[in-house]
This record gives structure tokens, sequence and C-alpha cells, in this order.
């Protein structure tokens, strides 16, 4: 089972009201990762406005994120990407049912505390937005609302976690309709997990903390993820996803679940798609449902990918270092 | 004869109910086994069902598209046991509705006659952790973790209300089905989970 106490002191969240005489206790790391828990074989969507939530509600989604633009559109218009209008994230939580998340730029405290304060279900430190620090992310350790991460590799994850992301996603390379870069960095976090518990295996405690100082971490969590073999959190895919193959193939590298950005509400099937991505999410381990699921979408629909290759913008990168 | 447990692997959080069903059968030294269930053909062969936490309306519109939700309810309706977590029980009741939004309309068990409230004490920002008993189940203290929690304000009158919290019912029995608003699995006590593979293995033999 994955460690749902968090190791530090304020992880152990805050004591409020006393109900029914006893106390209770809010914004633990249990309930924190256990929020994340709940959303695990599901399909969050990005969505930018109640229509858009509703049909996600519909479809089967487990939450939904809010932004101002969709990535692709983020991407088109350049300037400064900043969290979404206050206003439309409240009409959103007032007509679904499921959980609501919206986005925050990297290292943007008070975004961060709005969003609290606005009661939003989880708040995604996003590189699809302008970072506002690019040194230093958000210590999420302080937040009563859980927090998710992007990541690229295990170490980025790592970092991430020790200053108290409740989850983790791969960050893909938003806006892009190409799954490819999603693809690459779920392998290689894996291909990291498998390195550094075959050094615990062995028992080589010395090599261990050299990858402790390479990753830029502490030896605790190193040792603590090399025992799981796993991430220590939820761990969704991000970035790029497009057709209901594209979940499938995702889920079937381990992911817990996975984000959707552009890919339903840009492409001009929204509603089907967000169906069949559903679905192909769900039974990804059966090849006749998620062939009834591609089959739901047609190609001619999908948004236009972009090749990484030749992207001006590589969102990311940002906060990549840090 | 062996008794075999599943937990319903649509979505939500399967995995800690395994190890906790798991965990359960060692404890009691039964002869069983549990794994997770997902199609209507694995289900058919559970002796007990844990339906666990996620999102109810995912769940739910999920386990119409392959035929499980069907199932699930011609076997619970013969008596096969079944501890509902959370979504688990927004699922087995007749009617779900929501805080904020109100009513909802959602694929539903139809099997429990309660009143039932989504989202009953607030946002994910009002989850909270807070002991609570199930004093006439044996179990006077456990640690409630409640996410985005539901709570039941009335049940019908064969409805057995297992706890309160704050003038809520978090937890309720009838019969072979018992239904709590908050996550068991998500603590290191395994008393719950106990309780429910005892049940089972009672209404088996």
């Amino acid at each position: 089972m994955l460690p749902l106490s968090g190791e530090r002191i304020n992880a152990k969240g805050i004591i409020s009201e006393k109900l029914d005489s006893v106390d209770t206790l809010r914004g633990s790391s249990t309930l924190k990762r256990g929020f994340a828990h709940m959303q695990k074989n599901g399909v969050v969507m990005d969505v930018t406005n109640v229509e858009q939530a509703l049909i996600a509600q519909e479809a089967g989604a487990v939450s939904v994120m809010v932004l101002d633009k969709l990535p692709s559109e983020v991407r088109k218009a350049g300037g400064v990407a900043r969290t979404a209008s206050i206003k439309i994230i409240e009409e959103i939580m007032d007509s679904v049912t499921i959980p609501v998340m919206a986005k925050c730029r990297i290292g943007h405290v008070n975004e961060a505390l709005v969003l609290q304060e606005t009661d939003v279900d989880m708040i995604d430190e996003s590189e699809v937005l302008t970072p506002a620090d690019e040194l230093r992310h958000i210590w999420k350790w302080d937040l009563t609302t859980p927090v998710v991460n992007g990541a690229r590799s295990l170490a980025e994850a790592l970092r991430r976690i020790e200053e108290g992301a409740s989850m983790i996603r791969t960050k893909g390379e938003p806006g892009t309709g190409n799954v490819a870069e999603a693809i690459t960095h779920i392998k290689k976090v894996n291909d990291e997990l498998r390195t550094i518990k075959s050094i615990y295996d062995s028992g080589d405690n010395q090599d261990l903390v050299r990858m402790a100082r390479e990753f830029k971490v502490s030896y605790d969590i190193v040792e603590q993820t090399a025992k799981l073999g796993r991430l220590p959190v939820v761990n969704f895919a991000a970035g790029g996803i497009a057709t209901p193959a594209d979940a499938a193939y995702l889920m079937s590298l381990g992911c817990d679940g996975i984000f959707v950005g552009s890919g339903i509400f840009s492409a001009d099937d929204a509603q089907e798609r967000a169906n069949a991505i559903v679905l192909a999410t769900t039974f990804w381990n059966e090849s006749d449902k998620v062939k009834e699921a591609q089959k739901m979408i047609d190609e001619r629909q999908s948004i236009p990918g972009l090749d990484v290759k030749t992207l001006d913008l590589r969102m990311q990168d940002r906060g990549g270092s840090a | 004869m062996s008794l075999t447990l599943g937990v319903l692997s649509i979505q939500g959080d399967v995995l800690e109910n395994v190890l906790a069903v798991k965990a359960a059968i060692d404890a009691l030294g039964i002869d069983g086994t549990v794994t997770s269930v997902k199609t209507p053909d694995e289900i058919s062969k559970v002796d007990g069902l844990v339906i666990p936490g996620g999102e109810s309306t995912t769940i739910g519109r999920l386990s119409v598209a392959n035929g499980a939700l069907k199932i699930l309810k011609e076997k619970i309706d013969q008596g096969m046991p079944v501890l509902g977590i959370c979504a688990g029980m927004i699922l087995l009741s007749k009617t779900a509705q929501d805080k904020v939004v109100g009513n909802i309309d959602q694929p539903l068990l139809d099997i429990l006659d309660i009143k039932l409230e989504r989202n009953s004490f607030g946002r994910q920002r009002e989850s909270f952790e807070s002991d609570i008993s199930l004093n006439s189940i044996g179990i006077p203290s456990f640690n409630g973790v409640f996410i985005r929690a539901p709570a039941i304000s009335d049940v019908g009158s064969d409805v057995e209300v297992l706890s309160k919290f704050n003038e809520k019912i978090v937890a309720i029995k009838k019969n072979n089905i018992i239904g709590v608003a908050f996550h068991p699995e998500l603590t290191s006590d395994i008393s719950l989970h106990k309780y429910f593979v005892n049940l089972t293995n009672t209404l088996k033999n």
C-alpha cells in the first residue's frame, strides 16, 4: 500500500472545530493523498466552461480541470497564461457533482491560496501556465487543498513530492495532440524506478545515496520509493493525449489514470470523444472494448497534432530544473 | 469451503481494498482469496464484494457500459454480502442528491432505502478525519477518513444505523449489505474489513 501519512510533522494537518465533542482533522496527508486515490483509473478532463464540464461529467470523467484557455489555445495565444476566472470556476463547481480542479502558475503561492479559498478540490501547479517562480515551486505541505504536479523524470517527481505534492502526472507536451512526450516521460520514470529498485534489492546503500544526490532529493524518499518500486503517490499520465488508443496505451504502461487537455474539447467530436476516452481508460486491458471506443471517434475530427521538435515553446521544460 | 472475495475494479481505490481484505482473511485464518473483479463473468464468481471509493457517477456509468451493474443488482438482491464504501454506498442507494447541485440523474443499484446526500460535509477542503464508533458491530472506536463524503439523513424501517457523526448517519447495515461513508481502506485498521469477511463467511457456510 502507498504511504499516506507523509513524512513531515506539518503533514499531519490541522485540528479544526470540535464536532460531536471529538477533534476533527483537516488537510492531513492521508486526506490529501487519499483524495488522489479516489481518482485512480479515471480520466480528468480540461474544461473552460460549464457546458464542457457537464459533457465531461456525463461521459464519466472523475474530475474536471478548469482553465481559462485549453493548452492548445494557450500555445496559440502566447503572452502570459494565468489561473482561470474565479467566477467561471465557481459556476462550474455549482453545476457538477464530480470534483473540480484548477491550475495555478508554478511557484505562485497566492494563486494557489486563492484557489484553495475558492474551494477547488485539487490544485494543479502547472507548466501550461506561465511560471511565476522557476526556481521554487510552491511549498505544498502548508496547503489544506491537495496539489498535483507535473514531472518528466523520477528526480522531478520526487522533488515535487518532497515539497508536498499529493499526486504526480507526467508532463508530456501539453496542447500538441502528440502523445509521444507523455510516453517518453512515463517510460523514463519507470526505467529509473527499476534502477533504484534493483539498487535497493542489492543492498547497496552507498549507491542509493549517490542516486539521492543525483536526483537532488533526500536519501529517505529515494529509499522509500526504491522499496515500493513505484512512486509513493498516485501517478497519472498527461500531455498530448488525443485518442482512446492513446489513453489505453498510457494505462498499459502502469499509469494510475490520465489527464486529457486539449484532446477532447479542441476536437470537433468532443462529446463522443469524451465518452470514448473514458471507456478506453477503464477497459484498457480489453482490446475489443478499446477498439469499440476507438471506433466512436473520427480521426478527421481529431486535434491536428504538432511535431514536438519544431515547437517554439516547450512547456515541459518549465520549472523542470528546480 | 474456500471463500472468494472480490473488489469491484471499475474505478477508484481498488488496490487498498484488496490489501485490506487480504489482511482480514489472514487475520481471521479463513480459507479464502481476494481478487479485483470487473466483468460480469468475474463478478458472478465471488461470494462477497467490496464496492470501493471513487467517483460514483464514473463507476455507475461504466458498470452500465459493461453490464456489471445488472449482475451486481441480481447478486445483491439474492443475498450476496456487499460492503459499499463512500461511492460504493452511493451506488447501493435508491436515490442520490447532491448538497449543491440537487437532484442528479446517475445510474444506481436502487437497493437501499436511504435518504442520501452526496458531498454532504462539503468539498475536499472540508474532508476530515475523526474518531467514530460502530458499537453495534463490536467496533467501539475507528478512525473515520471522510473524503468528500456522502451522509444519510434518514433510513427506511429495515435499515440499521451503525454509526452517526455530527447528527448525520455515516454507516448502515441491511442484512447482507453494509454501507459506510468513510474509507477504512485508507487506515491500517482492518476491523471493518474483518467484520465484512466474517459476515460473508457466515452467510456462505
